[in-house]
């Protein structure tokens, strides 16, 4: 008999993941051919990022996959000079949140991005990232 | 709904390093708080142990500490919301006893933080966010209150000098605080001299100066109903008014990054449960876990208008002889901050102000007092007011 096998797509997310089960694990597949994806409630419309897989305006379990797609407004950032374990070698590094309006989306800074070009309010599009070891996390980039 | 007062007090020296347990640092807390009281361990008859999980390697530390302060067979309990768990705990001894299913109750605070290294501790704290989407890349708490300084610096105009300030404060009355970690003097040049530890880069734009170090340390706070209060007690301090609130763990929940609803709220539900303002306040004790945390909180509790905490700071009106005395015991900037102890310290300064033995710190004959106690970055808002009647 053929154990089945445990879907532990999630540990490629981010630098270091922290879980590697969630029931939006398809949201890795997406990363992985390049698109960053909210989850969008079939029955009360409601939209989500992160993605989640039950609305709780409506208890429904039902959700589509959408593309986060055009520009968010930076809404704040942040560079950091240290880190927490696991974290030094990407140092110096920015967190930071875009709010596209109906959803926020909380990621980091491009790294390439001059500091003294990021201003709170400018428009800034999200993409995917492969770390240098190879883990997936989304990055902002000046639009 | 019955009055419920706090009878005794009772804090450790908060340390970089305690060299015990945490059993034993719980001791050191509990016997000041039931001499202050003064009861015995068979007068509680229930015990809330406040504390975050992950610095110890102890489960359920409410079983060993009871044991250890004689507690048994009393029921004893385990409450966490971050750094603001011993509020939690305080919320829940006031129900506990105003629904008179107890008289007594041992709301007990620790955290020894230095069983692990000050990276480790930043990757627990960090852990106390969302740990699926947001803790992958590497979050710290100093980098999202971080994020609230940028946002409220580009809202209101709030400076680097302004952040500063706050900490000037704090140590100015740290120095006075034999209980504080942190008791040297502090001045803006420190800030902006590059050869100064304090204006070492954090994470933006956060600066060494900003933020408050881990500590080990307890607290205890000993709650009787009103009935038990007034037989036991010479001078209890009554519990008017108790708020608190949880918002978005995720900052895309949150609609904004210059504020924490969550303080907002809970301050709301304490004001009107105790039927005051924020005039009527004499003395404050506030989550200053940063600088800006300070500034945010003079908004959230209406000692300043939205974006008017600049002013409140730089008018120096929050200092001890000011309309609305802060953090003068040093606050969490000097004292350190003992995750689970944070909250019991700070409703310890405001119940020796209210009863006039603060010292050295004391304020002129104040009758309300008030604690913001904030755990994770704004997930938790909890807001208790104090009076002498």
């Amino acid at each position: 008999m053929s154990k089945k096998k445990e879907d532990v797509r999630f540990g490629k997310f981010g630098t270091v993941s922290f879980t590697k089960t969630t029931r939006v694990n398809d949201f890795i597949d997406h990363l992985e051919n390049g698109n960053i994806m909210y989850t969008h409630c079939s029955n009360c419309g409601a939209d989500f990022f992160p993605p989640r897989a039950d609305c709780a305006g409506c208890l429904s379990s039902e959700m589509a996959w959408r593309e986060v797609s055009g520009t968010g407004k930076l809404v704040s950032y942040s560079q950091l000079k240290y880190a927490p374990v696991g974290f030094d070698a990407d140092l110096p590094y920015s967190i930071a949140l875009l709010d596209y309006g109906n959803y926020q989306v909380f990621g980091r800074l491009d790294s390439d991005l001059d500091l003294d070009e990021v201003k709170i309010g400018m428009p800034m599009t999200t993409v995917v990232n492969e770390l240098p070891n190879g883990q997936l996390n989304y990055i902002f980039k000046k639009a | 709904m019955g009055k419920a007062a706090i009878i005794g007090v009772g804090q450790s020296m908060f340390v970089r390093k305690y060299p015990g347990s945490i059993r034993e640092l719980a001791f050191e807390g509990f016997k000041e708080a039931i001499t202050d009281a003064g009861i015995t361990a068979r007068e509680i008859d229930a015990s809330v142990l406040c504390s975050a999980p992950e610095y110890d390697k102890q489960r359920s530390p409410s079983a060993v500490v009871a044991e250890y302060l004689g507690l048994n067979p009393q029921p004893t309990f385990y409450v966490e919301s971050l750094c603001s768990s011993s509020s939690t705990g305080l919320k829940l001894a006031y129900s506990m006893v105003a629904s008179g299913l107890h008289d007594v109750v041992a709301v007990i605070g620790l955290q020894k933080m230095s069983e692990i290294t000050s990276a480790e501790s930043q990757e627990r704290m960090g852990r106390g966010a969302d740990i699926q989407w947001e803790s992958p890349f590497g979050t710290m708490m100093p980098a999202y209150y971080a994020m609230h300084a940028q946002a409220h610096m580009d809202k209101y105009g709030t400076t680097l000098a302004d952040l500063a300030a706050v900490r000037v404060k704090a140590a100015t009355y740290g120095q006075i605080n034999d209980r504080a970690v942190f008791r040297k003097p502090v001045t803006a040049d420190m800030f902006t001299d590059p050869e100064n530890m304090m204006s070492g880069p954090v994470s933006t734009p956060l600066r060494v100066g900003d933020c408050c170090a881990n500590a080990d340390g307890a607290s205890c706070l000993i709650v009787a109903n009103a009935e038990m209060a007034r037989s036991l007690s010479k001078q209890p301090v009554w519990i008017l008014g108790v708020g608190a609130a949880s918002a978005s763990v995720n900052l895309t929940g949150r609609d904004r990054l210059y504020g924490l609803k969550a303080a907002a709220q809970a301050a709301r539900q304490a004001y009107a449960m105790a039927g005051v303002g924020p005039k009527d306040i004499d003395v404050a004790e506030v989550h200053d876990c940063f600088t800006i945390a300070e500034l945010l909180a003079y908004e959230a509790l209406g000692f300043a208008e939205p974006g008017g905490a600049k002013e409140l700071i730089q008018s120096k009106e929050t200092y001890k002889e000011g309309s609305i005395p802060v953090n003068v015991d040093g606050g969490l900037l000097s004292k350190g901050h003992p995750i689970g102890a944070t909250g019991g310290s700070q409703v310890r300064t405001i119940v020796l102000q209210l009863r006039g033995e603060a010292g050295e710190m004391q304020v002129k004959d104040p009758q309300i007092g008030l604690v913001h106690n904030i755990g994770g970055v704004g997930i938790y808002g909890n807001v208790t007011i104090l009076g002498n009647a």
